[in-house]
């Protein structure tokens, strides 16, 4: 094509038009995800959900910065699109909904989305809030000690960095410069608590200074700027640069979770608002711009989405919900209860 | 046979465990270039370097997280808190995170970290250097809690705790550290986590106790036997798991038992050893289970005073012993 | 009466200084005390008037005991001797009227734990299933724990006295004895209404232990069922007596323990079953069974009655080891510490009647056992040896035996044994 040769010039380093394709689809998919969760909420078969509606962008382009496989991560329970994009697959995604005995995260013992696959290197989480920062910097000093190639992204929303934990962690990694990437996906929104009552800082990226490392902003709805963001500091993170707090700007389409009505607390005319920015529409724009995506192709990849979630839903809906024996197991490796 | 009091046992077990395996490392304030503040570590930065000995700065929240995610990663980390009056602000990460590690993954990660600290009194360490920290953590499932009392013990111990793929809180008894002597075998060997150990065997009444409390009463059982009163006396050596048969075994032989702890007696350790036998033994017991504790107040002040009024003596467990033989 | 000292505990009134009815001045002595120590004149706590001599001159009264009474000014009140004499005085009293009250009534403060039978007294749950296990009437155990209450020791030391082994035993003996006693000896079984004039003023009446309950039931329940025949021999042990004299003081430095003649006779007891297995043996109603282990029941007085604990198995161990047993068991027994296993399944009962200055002997068989034998006392006789009179030591041993089980011929080939081995002692 005409175009090509321009194209591929102007594409960051790291990215092809199949790449961009691939980035695409996970968005396309966990919107799909995201949409099915509600959609069985609301049909009373599953309690809970919670999307990242507003987030896609900038997990996919991190997840996509990353290397599978070496790299680790820690994400947070918004992290749905990350996780798809770095290896969880939507039949698993589901079963963890319909929390079943095969649940690969925690065979139905944790809510939605509290990610653990240790051999796919993505680390478990609680829900307490920026409880896994920590961990994520433990992750990242072992790695740094026993000399591997490897770096820890690690996530979370703009909320858990008031907690003092964030702030341990961040500490001790810029002693120590181990290779980690503090990602903070800012939506703006606590639950109903605004950034303004969150913080005295205008951005969440300023803190780093206090910690002895650089702080860099993103349109964490531009999934290419997010990708480049993250791609820069995962390069210093891997040669030896220490840390670097990423801060993307984001936005929360829906409320918090399915037990949250996020009218409470913000007008309908706002919510409107930020759905224009609605990261999916946009990126779609941008790759038929360039002639990497036309309207036959977005129907296709919409109609694969479909599929796979069709298919992940009726699979996990068919299996096996865990018993009560269940609930004695993986207490301790050996040994009684007590 | 080498005679070494506790402070020993544990230095030499984390020496041997540093030095065998390349896995084990230890993070906690000052334990670098200070070798602790016991000199528990003394030289071991100089010998292992400052990656595997690592000064943290002053949050113990972090010192426990970032161990967390040490040994999720693959590692072994023995994190130190200071003084075990020091680990409320690492409760959540104790409890809340490296607790339930391997349940919430269903085995899929787990973490199988050290935590050593130090506690009692004994040594006018007033409000904040004295706790007994026990009773909070012993209550939760995926947590181990030990507490040996004799240095030969605590190096078992201690080499058990550090092998184990679980989390344990390994509880060292400050006033033991110096004051306790014993023989300690050569070489790398394990204590059972879980088994009680029978400080002196006897059949006229059980003492169920632990930490620096077993030696007291050894003393006091061997003061009364002078008497005629022939007590067993029970040393838990690990909190949880708990060696309920030992306990009942010994509640049954005796029919008389006297539970003895340094921490506050409301809610103790001592509350759970009690329902136990009372679960398993009731119609064997052919007196009420007693139960000699710390009283009911936050903490042992500074005055020699307070803390003697605290803790218990030997005298006072032998008094607490005829009681209950007379009864 | 105030306390004149500090180990003093009463004082004998000498001479009153003032009669009843003058005016007493505070300060002012009122009589004289004597104590085995000192003498003193006490000076009135109180002014006002003596309105009575409560002790006389020349009684002894405890300290604190009230001595007189004075009235009018000082708001009367009776007067103990001086004002903190009398506080101090009074208290150990009190104290220990209060201590007693406590310890009655602290069973009453471990609540829960300790069950109340009707007539308010409370068990603990191991009494209450020792009770039950061994069939014991609780109301009849004396309780040495504070304030004396039952406790578990002395359900198993009541048992231990014989009262529950009996209970245990008769059924199935009382099935047995109908099966071959004639109705003259059940109605000996039975409860006899004799007649017995009641207890005159100048009898004493003693009331029955309950060690002194079980022994008269088991003696009647061994005398009514058991045919019990007698036999004797004497024994020469001059060499025995000599190697004992000889080895004593050393054997008790080794071991311990004294070396008496209840050892070595138990030994030669257990290899003389070893040739008459069948006195190891028990009736049991349609067949005898001879048991396997040798369990040696020893007699052994205790303040109240008799007790016989037993050595199981008697026959591994060695001297030594039998007189280190035996003192063990003696001194379990005068501890009241005896076990329910060390009153169990004795198969034939020692009897050390010598030890007393007996003769002859004739014991009561132990039921479910089939003999007893006694060993009387060592005595210096006249006696024919190589057809010379000589002076010998003389031991006579006593045997009863079941004769359901045993006949003459096997009682004596057994007694014979020991007497032959005694004779014939060798150490080691």
């Amino acid at each position: 094509m005409k175009s090509e040769p321009k194209v591929r010039a102007s594409l960051p380093e790291g990215l092809t038009p199949e790449r961009l394709l691939e980035m695409y689809y996970y968005m396309v998919l966990t919107r799909t995800c995201d949409d099915r969760g509600f959609a069985l909420n609301r049909q009373g078969k599953i309690p809970f959900a919670a999307t990242c509606q507003g987030h896609e962008a900038i997990q996919v382009g991190a997840a996509f910065a990353l290397r599978r496989g070496v790299d680790w991560l820690v994400p947070y329970y918004r992290d749905t699109c990350m996780a798809l994009s770095f290896g969880v697959t939507p039949r698993e995604q589901l079963m963890c909904l319909f929390a079943r005995k095969g649940d690969i995260f925690s065979s139905g013992r944790q809510f939605p989305n509290h990610y653990s696959v240790p051999d796919r290197q993505i680390a478990s989480i609680s829900s307490i809030i920026a409880a896994h920062v920590t961990h994520a910097v433990g992750i990242a000093l072992s790695i740094k000690m026993r000399k591997q190639p490897a770096v820890v992204l690690t996530s979370f929303g703009e909320g858990s960095t008031s907690e003092g934990e964030w702030h341990e962690a961040l500490n001790f990694a810029g002693i120590h410069k181990v290779p980690i990437i503090f990602l903070c996906e800012n939506n703006e929104y606590a639950i109903s608590v605004h950034q303004s009552l969150q913080m005295g800082v205008k951005n969440v990226a300023d803190r780093a200074a206090g910690y002895g490392f650089p702080g860099v902003i993103c349109d964490g709805t531009d999934p290419v700027q997010s990708y480049e963001t993250v791609r820069d500091a995962v390069e210093r993170a891997r040669s030896g640069g220490g840390p670097t707090l990423v801060e993307a700007k984001c936005y929360r389409a829906m409320s918090h979770t399915s037990d949250d009505n996020q009218l409470t607390y913000r007008t309908q005319d706002e919510i409107e608002a930020v759905k224009t920015r609605d990261p999916i529409p946009r990126f779609e724009n941008w790759l038929k711009e360039r002639g990497m995506l036309d309207d036959d192709t977005i129907a296709e990849l919409k109609a694969k989405a479909l599929r796979d979630v069709n298919d992940a839903t009726d699979w996990a809906e068919a299996q096996e919900p865990p018993g009560e024996r269940d609930l004695y197991t993986h207490v301790y490796g050996s040994g009684p209860l007590s | 046979m080498a005679t070494k009091n506790l402070l020993e046992a544990v230095r030499e077990t984390l020496h041997d465990a540093m030095a065998s395996d390349e896995r084990v490392f230890i993070m906690g304030e000052d334990v670098g270039a200070r070798g602790n503040v016991f000199l528990i570590t003394a030289g071991f930065q100089e010998e292992f370097g400052r990656e595997r000995i690592i000064d943290t700065p002053l949050a113990e929240a972090s010192i426990i997280g970032v161990a967390i995610g040490a040994a999720m990663a693959g590692l072994r980390p023995i994190a130190e808190i200071q003084f075990a009056d020091f680990i409320y602000p690492a409760f959540n990460q104790i409890v809340g995170e490296a607790a339930k590690t391997r349940y919430r993954s269903a085995g899929g990660n787990t973490c199988p970290l050290v935590i050593r600290t130090p506690y009692g009194g004994g040594v006018r360490g007033a409000l904040s250097h004295s706790v007994s920290i026990e009773a909070l953590f012993y209550h939760v499932p995926g947590l181990r809690v030990l507490a040996p009392s004799t240095p030969a013990d605590a190096k078992g111990l201690l080499t058990s705790a550090i092998a184990d793929e679980d989390p344990v809180l390994f509880l060292e008894h400050k006033r033991t550290y110096r004051l306790i002597k014993g023989e300690v075998p050569e070489g790398r060997y394990t204590v059972p986590i879980g088994k009680a150990d029978i400080a002196r065997a006897g059949k006229d009444l059980s003492v169920i106790t632990y930490g620096l409390m077993r030696h007291f009463a050894v003393e006091a059982a061997e003061k009364i036997a002078a008497e005629g009163i022939d007590a067993e006396v029970v040393d838990l050596r690990s909190i949880r798991p708990m060696d309920r048969e030992t306990i009942v075994a010994s509640a049954t032989k005796t029919r008389r038992v006297l539970v003895v702890h340094e921490d506050n007696k409301f809610g103790g350790v001592g509350a759970e050893i009690s329902a136990a036998i009372a679960e398993e033994a009731l119609f064997e017991l052919d007196a009420p289970i007693k139960r000699l504790c710390g009283p009911d107040v936050p903490a042992m002040g500074y005055a020699k005073e307070y803390e003697e009024a605290f803790m218990p003596s030997p005298d006072r467990i032998a008094d607490a012993m005829r009681e209950l033989a007379r009864f | 009466m105030p306390q004149l000292g500090e180990t003093v505990t009463e004082g004998t009134v000498g001479r009153w200084l003032k009669k009843v009815g003058d005016q007493v001045e505070k300060y002012e002595p009122l009589l004289e005390v004597e104590t085995d120590k000192v003498a003193s004149e006490i000076p009135s706590p109180f002014a006002g008037t003596l309105t009575s001599i409560l002790a006389q001159e020349g009684t002894t009264v405890p300290v604190g005991a009230p001595i007189c009474e004075i009235g009018g000014a000082a708001g009367g009140g009776s007067s103990t001797g001086s004002g903190t004499a009398t506080s101090a005085a009074a208290s150990p009293a009190t104290a220990q009227a209060a201590s007693g009250a406590s310890q009655a009534s602290s069973p009453g403060s471990s609540a829960g734990l300790v069950s109340t039978s009707g007539n308010g007294v409370r068990y603990s749950p191991a009494v209450r299933k020792l009770a039950r296990e061994h069939r014991v009437d609780l109301g009849a155990v004396s309780g040495t724990g504070r304030g004396g209450r039952v406790t578990a020791h002395d359900v198993t030391a009541h048992v231990g006295s014989g009262a529950a082994a009996a209970e245990r035993y008769s059924p199935s003996v009382q099935v047995a004895s109908a099966a071959i006693l004639p109705p003259r000896a059940l109605a000996a079984h039975a409860p006899s209404p004799m007649p017995v004039a009641p207890a005159g003023d100048e009898d004493t009446v003693i009331r029955l232990s309950q060690m002194r309950k079980t022994i008269a039931e088991r003696m009647v329940l061994s005398t009514s069922t058991i045919p019990h025949a007698w036999c004797m021999m004497e024994a020469d042990v001059t060499d025995l007596s000599r190697w004992r004299d000889k080895e004593k003081a050393a054997f008790k430095a080794r071991e311990g323990v004294n070396l008496t003649y209840l050892p070595i006779v138990v030994s030669t007891v257990c290899r003389a079953i070893r040739e008459v297995p069948a006195v190891n043996s028990t009736w049991a109603g349609d067949h005898i069974i001879m048991r396997k282990h040798i369990n040696v029941g020893i007699a052994i007085d205790v303040e109240d009655g008799l007790v016989v604990p037993v050595v199981r198995d008697a026959d591994r161990f060695s001297l030594a080891g039998l007189a280190q047993a035996i003192n063990e068991l003696v001194d379990k027994a005068r501890k009241r510490r005896l076990t329910m296993a060390d009153l169990s399944d004795g198969t034939i009962t020692v009897d050390n009647t010598g030890a007393l200055g007996n003769v002859a002997s004739v014991p009561i068989i132990n039921p479910p056992q089939a003999a007893i034998i006694t060993m009387e006392a060592v005595v210096k006789r006249p006696w024919v040896v190589n057809d010379a009179i000589a002076i010998r030591s003389i031991m006579n041993l006593c045997l009863c035996i079941d004769h359901r089980v045993l006949d003459g011929a096997a009682a004596s080939r057994f007694l014979g044994s020991v007497k032959a081995q005694l004779e014939s002692f060798q150490p080691g």
